[in-house]
């Protein structure tokens, strides 16, 4: 197995191993605006893909993705499985010559391409979208523009997707079922947005752990997220 | 409201997989495709001929797997219940009736099966298969402008699945399959009440609270509250609000001749909705509207729930005879 899939496998882990610590805040956050099931069918479909991906024999890491991705689509089902799985397998082959600053921008781009194409839904609608647009916008600039080391583009887009989640709360849902609530959609967190923020701070730490290095400290000054017209330009 | 669970259930978890094969047990023109909740025409993929699949959540039956045999669907797929199936289950329903000539998937609109629906199939069309779709929203208690997820599919899908699969059967290609779904959509609406509300497996226990001297209107098919709570009417009287909101909603000519139905949710006896249906047939003929055909039944029921749903198209010539088309499946037979 490549060096690149055995982070993918960790990082798989990882991101299932948080999800269920986090499950009942999930689910307390999707209760007050959806049907209080994303903790419970995130955590069981991240841990079968966890499971699936460490049971492949000898992948490289767009097949390690892919897997994961595929048993997300099925094991979580709902919305939420097309958009963090069925979109993880569509970013996959981006992934085809292995894990560098350049193909994981690549990845990151396509990723949130699907999110908002499946989802049809764009900054400021208070969903997942919020968390990574600025997260995969603040990636790129920090690997393409700045030049920043790899470690250090991941923990701005980290820091970026933290404030985005807090950008969700005092705005109101037009998509997902948090829309059917209008105006009482307002002030509360998206969960979607919350559960995108888990999985890349367990990105965060499976990459540090591969550098063999601390998760640094960045300012979480880096992003633009506030309209949707922004954001599509 | 308490309300005691006393159901033919084995384990909730059970429910669909002992569904299903009780299916195939009963109509053995269809199958199960193996490790699956999706079922198809025994004779799956048929030779030459446009595919038509529909899917969604289990507690609608006889939707969806009910309406598989001739001349309305080659496949459907079963979620939990009022849960959409995964896009894996779609994939495998789309190839197991694709022959080559392509396949038409029938969408309800939530967007659990729409996200999972669009995944499958830019999935399979990777493998080069053609699919078109149809998203179906006859909801007309929901408005467009305040839910932007837009109006829920119900009743009127009915009638989708019945004319793209009779212009399937004649042979015709895929582009002409869909438009002919496509112009059911256009010209259909659909408004839904409840008396009660449901009681899904896993929870056992009704899903909304309805108090013995109230109705829900504008319910969907999920167990979720309706747009307006009101006091108990008459059954004239709710047949009239329900058939007011579906006709505002079409605006159609004077003259214009229709197909009606009235759906029971799953918990109404037929004496009920024959007596919707008498009052259904006096205020078309007030508005100046002709019955071509007047459907009454269970045809999308939401588990055991208690009320009644009422459908209107307006049909030319070429729905009429797809309508009218021979059919033989479980849930709906034209001779």
């Amino acid at each position: 197995m490549s060096g690149d899939a055995d982070a993918v496998v960790a990082a798989v882990r990882a991101v299932a191993d948080r999800i269920e610590s986090e499950r009942s805040h999930l689910t307390d956050l999707d209760s007050a605006i959806g049907d209080a099931d994303h903790g419970g069918n995130m955590a069981r479909g991240w841990a079968e893909a966890a499971d699936a991906v460490a049971d492949l024999d000898d992948p490289d890491a767009q097949t390690a993705v892919k897997t994961a991705g595929k048993t997300v689509l099925s094991e979580v089902g709902g919305a939420a499985g097309p958009l963090y799985g069925g979109s993880l397998v569509f970013a996959s082959p981006e992934l085809e010559g292995g894990i560098t600053p350049e193909t994981a921008v690549a990845f990151a781009e396509t990723y949130l391409e699907k999110v908002k194409d499946r989802g049809d839904a764009n900054v400021g609608d208070q969903t997942m979208v919020d968390a990574l647009t600025p997260a995969v916008h603040t990636f790129k600039k920090s690997i393409e523009t700045d030049d920043l080391p790899p470690l250090e583009a991941l923990a701005k887009a980290v820091a970026a997707a933290e404030i985005g989640v807090q950008f969700t709360v005092p705005i109101r849902a037009s998509k997902g079922r948090a829309s059917y609530l209008g105006w009482r959609s307002v002030g509360h967190q998206d969960p979607g947005a919350t559960s995108t923020l888990y999985i890349m701070e367990e990105l965060l730490e499976t990459a540090a752990d591969q550098f063999d290095s601390e998760v640094p400290d960045v300012d979480a000054t880096s992003p633009t997220i506030p309209d949707a017209e922004a954001a599509e330009n | 409201m308490i309300v005691g669970m006393k159901k033919l259930i084995n384990d909730s978890d059970d429910v669909v997989d002992e569904m299903l094969d009780g299916m195939t047990a009963a109509y053995p023109d269809m199958r199960r495709l193996p490790d699956t909740q999706v079922l198809v025409r025994d004779d799956a993929p048929v030779d030459g001929k446009v595919g038509v699949v529909s899917g969604g959540g289990s507690g609608h039956e006889p939707t969806h797997g009910g309406y598989i045999g001739d001349g309305m669907l080659d496949g459907a797929a079963a979620g939990d219940v009022f849960s959409s199936p995964t896009a894996d289950e779609f994939e495998e329903l789309i190839a197991a009736t694709d022959s080559g000539e392509g396949v038409l998937a029938v969408i309800k609109n939530y967007e659990g099966d729409v996200m999972n629906f669009e995944t499958a199939i830019e999935m399979v069309e990777m493998e080069g298969t053609d699919v078109a779709t149809v998203v179906v929203n006859d909801d007309v208690a929901v408005e467009d402008s305040l839910y932007t997820s837009g109006r829920r599919g119900v009743c009127g899908t009915i009638l989708v699945h019945k004319a793209a699969g009779a212009k399937a059967a004649e042979g015709e290609d895929l582009d002409e399959v869909q438009r002919v779904a496509q112009k059911v959509v256009d010209n259909v609406g659909t408004m839904g009440m409840a008396l009660t509300s449901c009681i899904t497996p896993e929870k056992g226990e009704a899903t909304f609270d309805l108090p013995e001297d109230e109705i829900e209107l504008g319910i969907g098919i999920h167990g979720e509250p309706g747009t307006e709570r009101t006091d108990v009417m008459s059954a004239d009287e709710i047949t009239e609000e329900l058939t007011e909101s579906v006709l505002d909603d079409l605006d159609l000519d004077e003259g214009q001749e229709v197909v009606t139905i009235v759906n029971g949710m799953g918990g109404t006896p037929l004496m009920e909705l024959f007596v919707v249906n008498r009052k259904l047939q006096e205020l078309i003929g007030d508005h100046g509207l002709e019955t071509w055909d007047a459907w009454v039944g269970d045809y999308m029921t939401s588990l055991d729930m208690e009320g009644a749903s009422i459908t209107v198209c307006a049909v030319d010539d070429e729905l009429k005879e797809l309508l009218g088309a021979p059919a033989d499946t479980p849930g709906l037979t034209v001779q």
